[in-house]
């Protein structure tokens, strides 16, 4: 009798979007990946093989001369309360995340592709056409720019020295030609030494980062930084430094990728890690009036 | 013609943080009529409190790269021509 209740738990707040988003239980909505030029490559049979998010079919919803990738995603997993409710689940995302990049690789090893951001959903087709329609020049010079060009993703990171790594294993046990000082004096000049080492490092660190954006200078056409990444998920030794992404002609990869390691060769303690090819996920950025309902950030 | 300019590498699994990276601030953003906006989402509270902390007090970086410092040297920024 009243077992109804609990159905009603994730009705978000805005009541307009609660409108939009009530429909969410039975309903399907439009989860865009990305927006391309309609190919040859890319009909009906060709999209067959790949499988978005939450395993559903992918196809081509198209207006104003561009068309959008698009799966059909449940709606009581994507309303708006439902989202940002998975958004903190860190299983539920990367599964979506793997999803999303599978289907813009798929795209991308075809034709040149605009990806989009994580999750973006519309309630319908209709709405997709809508903005591609609104969006229709921005897309076409985004996709002219991106043609033939793929992202590449640099990392540097500034290594601890060895035996720095662990500064809690190595006390001030008393043994070695330090001990006659004392172990409060020699733990002390141990600490001094361990914060130049790292220092050093860092600034090796910051000069391989300027000498690879330098090497990267008539070779790649664009650079974006991301933040660099700590954190549980941050799996790379030492702490990163910078971590950036340059959009390079895909015929030139080979060379930017020798340069960028030549660049770094010799600095101490530095570690260069090189991620791609990508889709330009990254300069997939869209500001200002054009942007179809611009929300840009400052 | 592919818009690679080369075979993808051989498959492999990308870092989850790579591709976070690339999901959560890169990647266009067309609000239109969406159901939800990541860029509406403060960052922080997706997931990812202890995991990217991508989020930091004086993020500069909180939305992804500003276009401004994103173009480089004399590019013209996408937007500034107007509308073709």
């Amino acid at each position: 009798m009243t077992t109804e209740h609990a159905e009603h738990t994730e009705l978000p707040e805005d009541p307009e979007r609660a409108e939009r988003t009530g429909r969410a239980r039975d309903t399907e909505f439009s989860y865009a990946y990305a927006v391309v030029r309609p190919a040859a490559g890319l009909d009906g049979d060709a999209l067959r093989e790949v499988e978005g998010v939450a395993s559903g079919p992918v196809r081509l919803v198209g207006a104003g001369g561009v068309a959008a990738a698009v799966g059909s995603v449940p709606g009581r997993e994507f309303s708006e309360a439902a989202l940002r409710h998975h958004l903190e689940d860190l299983e539920w995302l990367e599964e979506v995340a793997r999803a999303h990049h599978g289907v813009v690789e798929f795209l991308a090893a075809r034709t040149t592709v605009l990806p989009l951001r994580l999750a973006t959903v519309y309630v319908d087709d209709e709405r997709v056409r809508e903005v591609l329609r609104g969006g229709a020049g921005t897309f076409a010079r985004l996709l002219d720019r991106f043609a033939g060009h793929v992202e590449w993703g640099v990392k540097v990171y500034a290594g601890l020295p060895r035996d720095l790594a662990d500064p809690d294993a190595s006390g001030p046990s008393g043994t070695g030609p330090d001990a006659d000082a004392g172990p409060g004096r020699s733990y002390l000049r141990m600490r001094r030494r361990e914060r130049e080492d790292r220092e050093a490092v860092r600034s090796a660190a910051a000069e391989a980062a300027r000498r690879i954006e330098e090497a990267a200078d008539g070779i790649a056409v664009e650079l974006a930084r991301h933040r660099p990444q700590q954190g549980e998920l941050a799996t790379g030794s030492g702490e990163n430094v910078a971590n950036d992404s340059y959009l390079v002609p895909g015929g030139r990869s080979e060379e930017f990728r020798d340069r960028v390691r030549r660049a770094t060769r010799g600095l101490p303690g530095v570690r260069v890690e090189i991620t791609g090819p990508w889709a330009p996920y990254s300069f997939a950025v869209l500001t200002g009036p054009e942007a179809p309902g611009g929300t840009a950030r400052p | 013609m592919t818009g690679r300019g080369e075979e993808a590498l051989p498959r492999r699994q990308v870092a989850l943080i790579d591709l976070l990276d690339r999901l959560l601030s890169g990647g266009a953003v067309l609000t239109g009529d969406l159901v939800l906006s990541i860029a509406d989402v403060d960052l922080v509270r997706i997931s990812l409190r202890a995991v990217v902390v991508a989020v930091r007090e004086d993020a500069r970086w909180s939305f992804g790269p500003p276009l401004a410092e994103a173009v480089r040297r004399g590019e013209e920024p996408y937007d500034d021509r107007p509308p073709g």
